[in-house]
């Protein structure tokens, strides 16, 4: 019988010939990512009490995204011990306030299809767009595998996504993914994996295709895949990535999967979650006329430069409306440089976009662009849990860069098709 | 009569009141970022707040937490599961986890097991949770429930007190 993608990739990992799903297996970890906030401030003195080293420095990505820049004294400190951390650790691939950290990973080139990777940040599926198995741990585990350079993982079943058809203009990989929030529920897939494929999917730009494996998290996923193809190809040589073998990870025809989903991507509509959850996706003109006090683009999911774009699109030659404001936090200091030198931000600032330092800002509550109390906020992140992006009682929608551009123009929640003509 | 075990909970059982909560309960309201610099005893006063205010105040230790479907889902932050820890908590029943959060738990030696018919335990019945058997006992109401016991894989580690204490003590072995 066939084998999944991800049940190849783990048993290449775990020095088998095969993996079935149920199967406990111990893999070693090709790449293991760790952030500020879950990383050396956490497990520096985990590793301390055990008198143990990292096993591999060269196998070790520490980003400082979550607190970056200092917003007071104690995220300086929190970016302090991280930068000593990996000096002393001996960590080169060290990025330090230069971007969100599922987007520095396959921007610098650290992704390549078929790895065994682990993250200590839920949103480590996003490198499944790369033909990675990635998934999030916690600092704990995370000391574990630095320790031993091992994790154990119950071989998961795969749930086949496929999207047929294309979007209309005005629509993106967030639409689709809201959607599936709303028509598969938050865990129905259990702790497994998540495969998108389909027309639609091959479609997509990787930085999309990030939007879809990012939010496999939300799915409940224990992370997410997708075949590499020849927009595969093209961006690993971009980021100057050499992986001979890349079309190599892919399921075999007789694979068995848990379930197969289908979804016409050609009969969606811009998709807004209400507060207080991304199961809460429905079609924009439900939520229609909702009053803002901030739209924000911004975080791995929802601000890469195609995301920008996306907010171009829509700002160029309008305004922001005097009732809200429109804050932007490009997800690294590449993206920034890339928009600025294709004059995005230019477009976007002329508008009224309030344009905020990289990280994750108010993405997880941490940076600027919090909530008061009872504040109604759009958003291009992938969360929209209570109390996440600030005061226990904002409220917080979730939608398109497009949706949040042209919400931002109109001052309410706003069908960005009106605004594309 | 006093060694049929049946007839009462094991020694080894934990226990104490159930707090009862609905599905997804997320790990922004287990640990709410705002509080995420601060260290976990302060976390921990914020636990849950967003969804019932008087948890953090009053829950005491040996108490066990009742959720719904997906409990945790959320982020990898492990203070979800430090700042129960350290409010007492000694178990946490629900009808399923999120995976992640699941793993931490075990990490960390909180036992989390899964058990479909949650619903029927009630707030502030007392409860007491065998980890290693899954049996679930509602000492107010009478009623037993079977929970889905620790994988057999973990168990050795969850009775080491967590992956760290059980790492620490294979390192001590090879290097002895
Ligand atoms: S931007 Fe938001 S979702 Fe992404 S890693 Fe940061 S906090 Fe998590």
């Amino acid at each position: 019988m066939g084998a999944t993608l991800a049940q190849k990739i783990i048993a290449r990992a775990a020095g088998r010939r095969e993996a079935r799903v149920g199967d406990i297996v111990t893999c070693r970890v090709d790449l293991a990512m760790m952030h500020d906030s879950g990383g050396p401030r956490r497990i520096a003195p985990m590793l301390q009490r055990l008198g143990a080293e990292v096993w591999d420095p060269s196998r070790v990505v520490v980003v400082s995204d979550h607190y970056a820049p200092a917003v007071d004294p104690d995220s300086a400190a929190i970016l302090d011990l991280t930068r000593k951390w990996v000096k002393n650790a001996g960590v080169a691939r060290f990025h330090d306030m230069q971007g969100i950290c599922h987007v520095i990973l396959p921007e610098r080139g650290y992704l390549r299809p078929g790895m065994f990777a682990v993250g200590g940040d839920s949103h480590s599926p996003t490198a499944g767009a790369f033909a990675c198995f990635m998934f999030g741990v916690g600092a704990t585990e995370m000391a574990g595998v630095l320790v031993t350079g091992e994790i154990w993982i119950k071989v998961p079943e795969t749930h086949l996504v496929r999207w047929r058809g294309r979007l209309h203009r005005g629509l993106s990989a967030k639409d689709m993914m809201l959607a599936l929030c709303r028509e598969m529920g938050l865990g129905a897939v259990g702790y497994n994996v998540v495969q998108y494929a389909g027309e639609a999917v091959r479609a997509l730009a990787m930085s999309e295709r990030m939007v879809l494996a990012n939010m496999a998290a939300e799915l409940g996923a224990q992370t997410a895949l997708i075949e590499p193809d020849e927009v595969t190809l093209a961006a690993l040589a971009e980021a100057g990535v050499e992986a001979p073998d890349a079309l190599d990870w892919r399921g075999d025809v007789d694979a068995t999967y848990a379930n197969m989903w289908e979804f016409d991507a050609g009969a969606l509509a811009p998709q807004v979650a209400a507060p207080h959850s991304p199961a809460n996706a429905r079609s924009v003109g439900e939520y229609a006329g909702v009053a803002i006090d901030q739209a924000y683009i911004g975080a791995c999911t929802g601000a890469k430069l195609s995301d920008l774009h996306m907010a171009r699109e829509v700002l160029e030659r309008r305004k922001v409306a005097s009732s809200t404001r429109l804050l932007v936090a490009p997800a690294s200091t590449r993206i920034t440089a890339e928009a600025a030198a294709d004059g995005t931000l230019t477009a976007l600032t002329a508008a009224g976009a309030i344009l905020l330092p990289t990280g994750c800002g108010a993405c997880a509550g941490l940076g600027a662009g919090l909530l008061a109390a009872k504040e109604v906020c759009i958003s291009s992140t992938a969360r929209n849990f209570r109390g996440r992006m600030g005061a226990a009682t904002a409220e917080v929608y979730l939608a398109s860069p497009y949706t949040v551009a042209a919400s931002a123009i109109a001052g309410r929640i706003t069908d960005p098709r009106e605004m594309l003509g | 009569m006093m060694k049929d075990d049946d007839c009462r909970p094991r020694d080894r059982a934990l226990g104490g009141r159930a707090w009862v909560f609905g599905d997804n309960i997320d790990t922004d309201t287990l640990a709410p970022g705002l509080y995420m610099k601060r260290p976990v005893e302060e976390i921990a006063e914020h636990c849950l707040e967003a969804v019932d205010p008087r948890f953090a105040k009053e829950v005491r230790a040996g108490d066990v937490v009742v959720g719904g479907e997906n409990f945790g889902i959320g982020s990898s932050r492990e203070q979800a599961v430090a700042a129960l820890k350290h409010l007492g908590v000694a178990a946490i029943v629900a009808k399923s986890f999120a995976g992640l959060f699941f793993r931490n738990c075990l990490n960390l030696g909180l036992a989390a097991l899964t058990m479909r018919d949650t619903a029927r335990i009630r707030p502030g019945d007392r409860v007491t949770v065998d980890p290693q058997t899954g049996r679930v006992d509602d000492l107010t109401t009478g009623a037993r429930y079977a929970a889905e016991p620790i994988p057999p894989h973990l168990a050795e580690m969850i009775r080491d007190g967590g992956l760290l204490a059980h790492l620490e003590k294979k390192l001590k072995a090879g290097r002895a």
